[in-house]
């Protein structure tokens, strides 16, 4: 039984065929990285599981339910909740302030022009479980557009658990981070996936990392599928050693 | 510790003003239109500054709380609190059924679309002769004695400066109440980042249409009382040049702080009255007091003084 099921699903911009009808199958529980290099699709399949746009062709079914034309915000609510390859948290707020914000979102309160002591102290102890789980306790109160490049990811990263999620979408999570920074968003996905058993589905060009923590690997290239597997079958793929890894050698 | 003193004093200070504007050669009067300049643009800034929806089509909301209130006078009974009540209600059900259709368009169209919104109702007041009086305004209505305790008390200067500063003092409550409320933090989070609000399952769209419809009932209030005060509903409450007036009230004062607007309101008032008494130019004086304003203090006068405190 899979979670996310995708049935030759296909996108097309006008006469940029951005990506060729795939199927792609995702567990309970699974931590899946999609590679491939630049303009192989992986963002334009990361933007039709979210509902960020329609495929062109094919069907998306999430826990066994149809999920192909329904909005972003009705996909919140499944569960599905993505991050952005550019960041995209609340800049001039806080720490605390932007996990409010998300706190409220997740109970429903955001026409709410007053709430109880009792729904108050709900929002609160959410707030402190995001700063828990992202381990940005200390830096609570500090402003997220002063901070790093890395924390600002992290907070993203904790927004997007206020839901709840069963379906974690990662775009790119440690796109331009130092090393420290990159280490503490790898144990930071790890620990979501294996303590919260938060199926992950991310987008990643680091191979270290990639190789490192993903269950199995999705190899894209030139908006087709080129290849599915664990670590180990796709590092021993010709295929994607000539197409992929290959391609990343003569550009370095 | 600082600023609740700060509140303090000023709520002292509003409290006083019959007492101390006369001595520094002001009357009741200004102080009255710049409380009421001060609801207004407070009612926008909710919308502008803390949602980021720059509207230049918030005088429509107060035009029509202003025939609101006089038409309700003329019309219907001769009642301070019915038409004051008419009034709000009328332009704060125009904001309702305004923000389905403006608050899918984003930066400039937002403006340009609550600007041509504005200006329909201007052409209507304009042209509505039999009902509005047209170009003339709306006239033949004033401020009737309010029954309290079985006493007919008519509101002089002083004590319809007090009615409208605790209509100031309700209002700057509410937003308050607003601004530390779920619904608050969702205004300043569309502000801040509509697309990641999307992504967190809230209707975006949904949020802008309340803010607006607020600001709007607010806006409507003001335009109420300022027919009250004048005696008189003008097309020119409706145009676009007082929408523009409110939006400089706002970055003037600082439009991240709820003290900003009233701060705006009062400089404006007051340049208004002084400078308008020795030139025929005053516009001009505003515009060059707003231009230093918005080169020197860009997070508004009150941003400035917040930003230095900060430090």
């Amino acid at each position: 039984m899979s979670l996310l099921k995708l049935e030759n699903v296909s996108r097309r911009f006008g006469a940029l065929q951005a990506l060729k009808p795939l199927s792609l199958s995702v567990a309970p529980g699974e931590l899946r990285a999609i590679i491939g290099p630049n303009g192989a699709g992986k963002t334009t399949l990361f933007n039709l599981i979210s509902g960020f746009f329609p495929p062109s062709s094919g069907t998306i079914s999430f826990a066994g339910e149809p999920i192909t034309a329904v909005t972003p915000s009705a996909l919140v609510r499944r569960g599905i909740i993505r991050t952005f390859q550019i960041t995209q948290v609340f800049l001039s707020l806080t720490v605390r302030e932007n996990f409010r914000v998300a706190a409220e979102a997740a109970l429903g309160l955001q026409l709410r022009p007053w709430i109880s002591r009792a729904t108050r102290a709900q929002v609160e102890a959410k707030v402190e479980e995001l700063a828990e789980m992202s381990r940005l306790g200390p830096k609570l109160d500090r402003t997220v557009g002063e901070m790093s490049h890395g924390d600002q990811r992290v907070v993203e990263v904790g927004i997007a658990l206020s839901r709840r999620p069963r379906l974690l979408l990662l775009d790119e999570p440690t796109a331009g981070m130092g090393d420290e920074e990159t280490s503490h968003m790898t144990d930071f996905i790890r620990r979501l996936n294996k303590d919260q058993g938060i199926t992950i589905l991310f987008v990643e060009h680091d191979m270290a990392i990639v190789f490192g923590i993903a269950d199995r690997i999705t190899v894209l290239d030139n908006g087709a599928l080129l290849a599915e597997g664990s670590a180990a079958e796709i590092s021993a793929n010709p295929r994607v050693q000539e197409a992929y890894l290959g391609a990343a050698e003569n550009a370095a | 510790m600082r600023r609740p003193l700060a509140a303090a004093c000023i709520w002292i200070a509003l409290l006083a003003v019959p007492f101390w504007l006369p001595l520094m050669g002001g009357y009741t009067d200004l102080a009255t239109r710049a409380l009421i300049y001060a609801i207004a643009a407070s009612g926008l800034n909710l919308l502008l500054g803390y949602t980021g929806g720059l509207s230049f089509g918030h005088a429509a909301y107060f035009g029509l709380g202003a025939y609101g209130a006089g038409l309700c006078l003329i019309h219907v009974a001769p009642s301070l609190p019915l038409a004051i009540l008419a009034g709000t209600v009328l332009g704060g059900i125009a904001g309702i059924l305004i923000g389905p259709l403006v608050m899918r368009r984003k930066g400039i169209y937002f403006s340009m679309i609550t600007i041509a919104f504005g200006q329909m109702f201007y052409f209507i007041a304009v042209r509505w002769n039999g009902l509005t009086g047209g170009e003339d305004g709306l006239t033949g209505f004033s401020r009737v004695p309010v029954q309290i305790g079985g006493h007919a008390v008519m509101l002089g200067p002083e004590r319809f400066y007090y009615l409208v500063l605790a209509v100031f003092a309700l209002v700057m409550a509410v937003i308050w109440q607003i601004l530390r409320s779920p619904l608050g933090h969702g205004f300043v989070a569309v502000r801040e980042n509509p697309t990641r609000l999307r992504f967190l399952g809230v209707a975006v769209e949904r949020q802008i249409w309340v803010a607006f419809a607020i600001s709007a009932f607010i806006a409507a209030l003001a335009g109420a009382l300022n027919a009250l005060l004048t005696g008189f509903a003008s097309p020119d409450n409706l145009g676009w040049q007082l929408s523009g007036s409110f939006v400089v009230i706002c970055v003037l004062g600082g439009m991240r702080s709820v003290w900003g607007p009233f701060l705006g309101a009062a400089i404006f008032i007051v340049a208004q009255d002084y400078l308008s008494s020795i030139t025929q130019n005053w516009m001009s004086f505003i515009g060059l007091i707003f231009i230093l304003a918005v080169l020197f203090f860009p997070q508004g006068l009150l941003g400035f003084s917040r930003l230095k405190a900060s430090r």
